[in-house]
């Protein structure tokens, strides 16, 4: 017995060897017994185009899974996306996409420095592996190529917003003629907004000064754009009722922004030797050291009056506070849509989001703003009208109307 | 306790210290809330410089102006368009001057137009035609009530939130006055927005406790330490803080006695 079992052991080694002779180690590996997996099949028809509607520096990639990826010897867990300047390398790996996967977008950096630089309009041969657990072994496509990628000039994925920005500069420059022609265009009465007045006075009747807080938005943030307004209208009534005026800023060209907006306005006031450049300074860029100068301000000019108008963040609640510990009334606006909350509890009247930019409109009357703020309203209107049409359409299961207003990034 | 080196303590110290000044505000302005003011105030203009160059200046304009073969006069660079923005900077400078001044509006004017021109287009889309277009929602009326209200996958609630969405627009109205069906649709929407500026509240001022707890860790882990080295190593260093701190507190008492006496 022992004798057979030793024959049969022998007899199965020399198979084996039989078996693998003339084979190459690559193929030994592939058997498909205990000690090998047997390699997937490639991935295939692998495909490269430019990316769309982008600033390029970026390709697109599709391809077909391999027949071994949840099927055949399923032993595919994986794709590697390779890509090289010459089909015959070197190749960088790129990306690494789960089984199932058929495209990847590689996207490169712009910056000629940069590790990951993508550069346009220069053509790259790509591959895609088949991955299995054993990292020895895998299957590679057939190497695709040359494949160059550009920017475009026109993002077609955003048609809607160009044809809501043309329906809304039209609709705004109607109103505003219509201003000019003399409509009297009315606008809602605004609680915060009348209350501005009212703390200038207050403050001019106490002979403390007011405290204007622009935010931490830069000189470009619409908020920022419409706190100018505002600060413009307040500079004017304090020239005019003699008050002291402190804006602290955080951004330097706000800073600058706002000093030409209170010199202007003193010099409309007919006050500009009230005017100095002090009155408007930078404290720093770092959000809660900026917050630490501004508290220590209010709790030392104790001002009548704090107005908070512009891009907020963290630093609401904080500010706010201090305000209403000082004693100050205190107006705020923001469409920060996280803010608000703090300004709502912590200070006397608040401008919510878009009451903001109404309040420049409201406070200046001016034809140019009055128009704008009635073309919003009826930008709003169309707003609910598309809405509600597509809320109705898509409930009885029409989804054209919706797909009309998608918009790609 | 981990042993710590005196570099470590000293820097944890400071660190504790200043943490203290800074709640000192919360009984009144006093002379360590200034202290700490004006320290992280100075400090963080002077670090903001410093990155303003290595991350704006340095790798935007001068790399840039030194990249290439392209040679204007002393400049090597295959992108001598960048002496323009380079310029419009220097253009700024000329606030210093009361004659010159008026140059600087220049950039700025150039700034603003351009950053209102790029934000209009992203705000168009980020804030109308994305909301819109979210707000066209496929009520699952199979699944209406979805086991809760709040569960925000439930028909219910997303009639509610196309519904709030709907009425809060309605509030922003401005140029017509809200009475009426339109009062009623108005206040629907002041309501939607004052529940989720509630939510938003509890929720950011949940973090902010969290924030005040990790504070007071860092100021307790400090005492431990402090404590631990009276009769360790750091016997004097603890002295000499215990001494700046009483020293402080002698000068703020002063100062108190003084106002009463004032006030009186």
């Amino acid at each position: 017995m022992k004798f057979k079992m030793l024959l049969a052991l022998i007899l199965l080694c020399f198979v084996s060897a039989v078996s693998g002779f003339g084979q190459s180690a690559e193929e030994i590996m592939a058997l498909p017994d205990s000690m090998a997996m047997a390699p997937p099949a490639p991935p295939s028809n692998v495909r490269g185009v430019d990316t769309d509607n982008d600033h390029g520096h970026s390709i697109t990639l599709t391809w077909e899974t391999s027949p071994d990826d949840g099927a055949g010897l399923n032993n595919v867990i994986g794709y590697k996306v390779f890509r090289a300047e010459s089909p015959d390398g070197p190749f960088i790996e790129r990306a690494l996409i789960p089984s199932g996967g058929t495209g990847h977008i590689d996207v490169g950096a712009k910056e000629k420095d940069a590790n990951d630089y993508l550069p346009d309009h220069v053509g790259f041969y790509y591959k895609v592996r088949a991955i299995t657990a054993d990292s020895l072994i895998y299957a590679e496509s057939e190497v695709f190529g040359p494949v160059q990628s550009y920017g475009q000039w026109f993002n077609t994925g955003r048609v809607p917003v160009l044809v809501f920005v043309i329906f809304f500069l039209f609709v705004t420059l109607f109103f505003i003629q219509k201003a000019k022609g003399g409509a009297n265009l009315f606008v809602r009465r605004l609680a915060g907004i009348e209350a501005v007045d009212e703390a200038i006075g207050r403050a001019t009747e106490m002979g403390k000064p007011i405290l204007y807080v622009l935010g931490l938005g830069t000189a470009a943030d619409i908020a920022t754009i419409a706190s100018y307004t505002i600060l413009g209208r307040v500079a004017k009534k304090v020239a005019e009722y003699q008050t002291g005026l402190i804006v602290p800023c955080y951004d330097p060209i706000v800073m600058t922004v706002a000093q030409e907006t209170v010199k202007a306005s003193y010099m409309d006031a007919g006050r500009p030797d009230a005017y100095y450049e002090d009155m408007v300074y930078f404290v720093t860029q770092s959000q809660f050291a900026y917050v630490a100068a501004v508290n220590g301000t209010m709790l030392r000019e104790r001002p009548a009056t704090n107005i908070y108008m512009g891009k907020f963040y963290a630093e609401s609640l904080i500010l706010a506070e201090t305000g209403a510990l000082a004693g100050s009334i205190q107006i705020s606006g923001t469409d920060e849509i996280a803010q608000i909350p703090f300004f709502v509890v912590a200070c006397d009247y608040t401008l919510i989001g878009e009451e903001l930019y109404a309040a420049s409109a409201y406070l200046g009357r001016e034809p140019l703003l009055l128009g704008s703020l009635k073309a919003q309203d009826y930008a709003k209107a169309a707003a609910i009208i598309i809405a509600i049409i597509g809320f109705i359409t898509m409930n009885f299961g029409i989804e054209a109307f919706k797909h009309l207003f998608y918009v790609s990034n | 306790m981990q042993e710590m080196s005196i570099g470590t303590f000293l820097w944890t110290t400071l660190g504790a210290f200043l943490t203290l000044c800074i709640f000192s505000f919360l009984y009144r302005d006093n002379p360590f809330y200034k202290l700490a003011e004006h320290l992280v105030v100075g400090v963080s203009a002077g670090y903001f410089v410093i990155i303003l160059w290595h991350n704006g200046l340095q790798p935007n304009l001068f790399n840039r102006l030194n990249d290439g073969n392209f040679y204007l006069l002393w400049l090597n660079s295959a992108a001598p368009w960048y002496m323009i923005p380079a310029l419009l900077g220097v253009m700024m400078w000329t606030r210093f001057s009361r004659k010159w001044s008026w140059i600087s509006r220049w950039p700025i004017a150039m700034y603003m137009g351009i950053a209102a021109g790029v934000a209009v287009p992203l705000e168009m889309k980020n804030r109308v035609n994305l909301q819109i277009y979210s707000a066209m929602t496929d009520i699952d009326w199979g699944n209406f009530f979805g086991g809760s209200l709040i569960n925000s996958a439930s028909g219910l609630s997303q009639l509610i939130i196309f519904l709030g969405t709907i009425a809060a627009l309605f509030y922003f109205f401005f140029s017509k006055e809200h009475t009426g069906v339109f009062k009623g649709l108005a206040r629907f929407g002041i309501w939607i927005l004052m529940v989720g500026f509630g939510a938003s509240f509890g929720y950011t001022v949940m973090g902010r406790i969290s924030l005040f707890v990790q504070r007071i860790q860092y100021v307790g882990d400090w005492t431990k330490v402090a404590w631990s080295g009276i009769s360790g190593t750091y016997t004097l260093v603890w002295f000499i803080t215990f001494g700046i701190f009483a020293l402080l507190a002698v000068y703020e008492f002063i100062q108190f006695m003084a106002r009463r006496k004032k006030e009186a």
